[in-house]
C-alpha cells in the first residue's frame, strides 16, 4: 500500500510537471497562431496582387519573385508530392489515386511542380497548392470528382526512411543481444539499453503494474517511432526535414491505436467505471456521457499535444529563419542562427520529450484499463 | 484548416506501416532484446544470491573450523591431564614399592646381623669358658701344689653349689 501511494504521487508529480510544461510549449503554439492569423491576410493580399502584377506585365516581373514567409513556412510544415532539396532541385515522388474509375499509379514528375496536367488512365489530374485534383471536360477543376490520394507523399517517405532506420538499429541491437548472450552491453546496444530499461522500469512498470510485459512491445514502438520521425524531422537536408510526427494524420494513427488498445484491454471494473459509475442514479446519464467523451478525449488530447508540439517547433525555427529573407539583409543573420541553433536545441529536447510524454500517457491509460479494484 | 485536417493518404501508410513496424519489432528486436536483458538480470541476481549463501556457508565453516580448534585443543589438554596423573601414579607406585622392598631388605638384614650377633655371642661365650676353663686349669694347677688351698677351694665350690 506504502509502495503504491509512492507511486501515485510520484505519477501525479510527473503530470503535473509535464502539464505545466505543455501548457507553457502551447502558450507559445497559441502566440504565434494569432501572428501567424494575423499576417495571412495581409500575405495573401500581397501575393494576390503579385499575382495580379506578374500577370499583367507576364514574364518581366518573373525573375525576382517575392518573399511570403506565411506561404513558405505553410508549404514546408505541410505534405507533398515533391521532396524539395534545394532550389528547382527535387525529388518527384510516386502518385497512387484511387478513382471511382480504378488505381491510378505514376510519377509526380509529369506535374512539372504543378505547372502542368497529366492525363492519367481514367482522368486528368492537376495539382492545386499540393492537392491532385480531377480536371474536368471543361478544362476547370471538378471538385465534385472523388479521388483519394494515397500517394507516397514526402511525410509517407520520410516515415518509411525512419521504420527502416528504427528496424535496422533494432535488430541490430538485437543480434548483438543474441551473440553476447550475458554479457555486458556494447556499443549501440549501451546507447539504447538504458533507454529501454527506463521504458520498462519507469514508464510501463509503476503505471500499469504487474501486467507491463504484454504491452513492452508497443509501448517501445511507440517511443521509438515518435522519437527516430522527431529526430529525423530536426535534421534540415534530406533523409530528415519532412514534419511527419507533426502531421495531424500520423498522430491521428497513433491516438487511435492507443484508443484500441486501451479499449481492447479494459478489465470489468474499467467497463463498469463508464457505464456504472459510482454516484447517484440519477446523475448516470450524465456521467456516462461524460466518460465516454474522456475516453474518445483522452487519446484525442495524446494526437493534438504530439502535432502541435512538433508543428510549433518547426514554424518557430522556420519563422526565424524568414527574418532574414523578410528584412532582405545579412545583418540580421547571426541572430537568426543564434535563435535558430537555441531552438534547436530545444527541439532536440522537445522531441525526447513528447515521445516519452506520449509513451507514458499510453502507459498511464492503459494502466487505468487494467487496473484491478480491490 | 487544411493543417488540421488528417489526409487520408498518410492514414492509410501511417497505419499499414506502423502495424507492419510492430509486428516486426516485436517479432525481431523487442522479444530478443527484452528476453535478454530479463536472463541477464536474473542471472546476476542468481550470482549475487549465490554469493551471499557462499559467504554464509563460509562464515558457518569458519565457525565449524573454530569450534573443531577448541575441541582439538580441549582433548589435547584432557590427554595431556591424564597422562600426567598416569604419570604420577606409576611413580607413586614405584616409590611405594621400592619403600616396601627397601623395609624388607632392612628387616632381614637386621634378622641377619642378629643371628651374625648372636652366632658371635655364642663363639665369643665358647672362647671365654674355654680360656675360663684353661685358666681354671691353671689356676688349680697351681693352687693344688698345696693341700690346704685345695681344701678350701672343695669347700669354696661347695659352699657354692649349696648355694645354687
Amino acid at each position: 500500500m506504502d509502495c503504491n501511494r509512492v507511486l501515485v504521487s510520484k505519477v501525479k508529480k510527473v503530470i503535473v510537471a509535464f502539464t505545466l510544461l505543455i501548457a507553457f510549449l502551447s502558450v507559445k503554439v497559441d502566440a504565434f497562431a494569432q501572428s501567424d492569423s494575423a499576417t495571412v491576410p495581409v500575405d495573401s493580399v500581397v501575393a494576390k496582387s503579385a499575382q495580379a502584377v506578374s500577370g499583367e506585365h507576364g514574364v518581366a516581373e518573373h525573375g525576382k519573385e517575392k518573399f511570403e514567409p506565411t506561404k513558405v513556412i505553410m508549404e514546408h510544415i505541410a505534405d507533398s508530392h515533391m521532396w524539395h532539396f534545394w532550389g528547382h532541385t527535387s525529388m518527384p515522388l510516386p502518385v497512387i489515386l484511387y478513382t471511382a474509375g480504378g488505381i491510378e499509379f505514376f510519377s509526380s514528375a509529369h506535374f512539372h511542380h504543378g505547372e502542368e496536367d497529366y492525363v492519367g488512365a481514367h482522368n486528368t489530374y492537376r495539382l492545386v497548392h499540393d492537392k491532385v485534383k480531377v480536371v474536368g471536360a471543361n478544362g476547370q477543376v471538378d471538385e465534385t470528382a472523388s479521388v483519394l490520394d494515397f500517394s507516397i507523399t514526402k511525410n509517407v517517405a520520410a516515415m518509411f526512411i525512419a521504420i527502416f532506420v528504427i528496424l535496422l538499429v533494432f535488430i541490430s541491437i538485437a543480434n548483438s543481444y543474441k551473440k553476447r548472450v550475458g554479457k555486458s552491453p556494447k556499443g549501440l546496444q549501451s546507447f539504447f539499453e538504458p533507454v529501454i530499461l527506463f521504458i520498462r522500469d519507469d514508464v510501463a512498470k509503476p503505471n500499469i503494474g504487474h501486467k507491463y510485459a504484454k504491452f513492452m512491445p508497443y509501448l517501445l514502438t511507440v517511443f521509438f517511432f515518435i522519437l527516430f520521425n522527431n529526430l529525423l524531422g530536426l535534421v534540415p537536408i534530406f533523409p530528415g526535414g519532412a514534419n511527419v510526427t507533426g502531421n495531424i494524420a500520423l498522430t491521428f494513427v497513433m491516438a487511435f491505436g492507443t484508443l484500441i488498445i486501451v479499449n481492447l484491454n479494459g478489465n470489468k471494473y474499467y467497463w463498469k467505471h463508464i457505464f456504472l459509475p459510482n454516484v447517484p442514479f440519477w446523475l448516470w446519464p450524465l456521467m456516462v456521457v461524460v466518460e465516454i467523451v474522456g475516453v474518445i478525449s483522452k487519446p484525442f488530447a495524446l494526437m493534438v499535444r504530439l502535432f502541435a508540439n512538433m508543428t510549433a517547433g518547426h514554424i518557430i525555427v522556420l519563422s526565424l529563419i524568414s527574418l532574414i529573407f523578410i528584412f532582405e539583409t545579412l545583418a540580421i543573420a547571426p541572430v537568426s542562427v543564434a535563435f535558430v541553433i537555441f531552438m534547436d536545441v530545444l527541439e532536440l529536447l522537445v522531441a525526447f520529450l513528447q515521445a516519452f510524454i506520449f509513451t507514458l500517457l499510453t502507459a498511464l491509460f492503459i494502466g487505468m484499463a487494467v487496473e484491478e479494484h480491490h | 484548416m487544411e493543417l488540421v485536417t488528417p489526409s487520408i493518404g498518410l492514414v492509410f501508410w501511417t497505419g499499414i506501416s506502423f502495424i507492419c513496424l510492430l509486428i516486426l519489432l516485436r517479432k525481431f528486436a523487442w522479444k530478443p532484446i527484452l528476453g535478454a536483458i530479463h536472463e541477464r538480470e536474473q542471472s546476476i541476481d542468481e550470482a549475487l544470491n549465490k554469493a551471499e549463501l557462499a559467504k554464509i556457508r563460509m562464515t558457518e565453516l569458519t565457525a565449524q573450523n573454530q569450534d573443531l580448534m577448541q575441541q582439538a585443543r580441549a582433548e589435547r589438554d584432557e590427554i595431556l591431564k591424564e597422562a600426567k596423573t598416569l604419570k604420577d601414579g606409576i611413580l607413586n607406585e614405584a616409590k611405594k614399592q621400592a619403600q616396601v622392598e627397601g623395609a624388607k631388605l632392612i628387616e632381614k638384614a637386621k634378622i641377619e646381623i642378629e643371628n651374625q650377633k648372636k652366632v658371635a655371642l655364642a663363639e665369643v661365650k665358647d672362647q671365654v669358658s674355654s680360656l675360663s676353663l684353661e685358666i681354671a686349669e691353671r689356676v688349680l694347677r697351681t693352687q693344688l701344689d698345696d693341700k690346704t688351698k685345695q681344701q678350701a677351694l672343695v669347700a669354696n665350690l661347695l659352699k657354692d653349689v649349696e648355694l645354687n
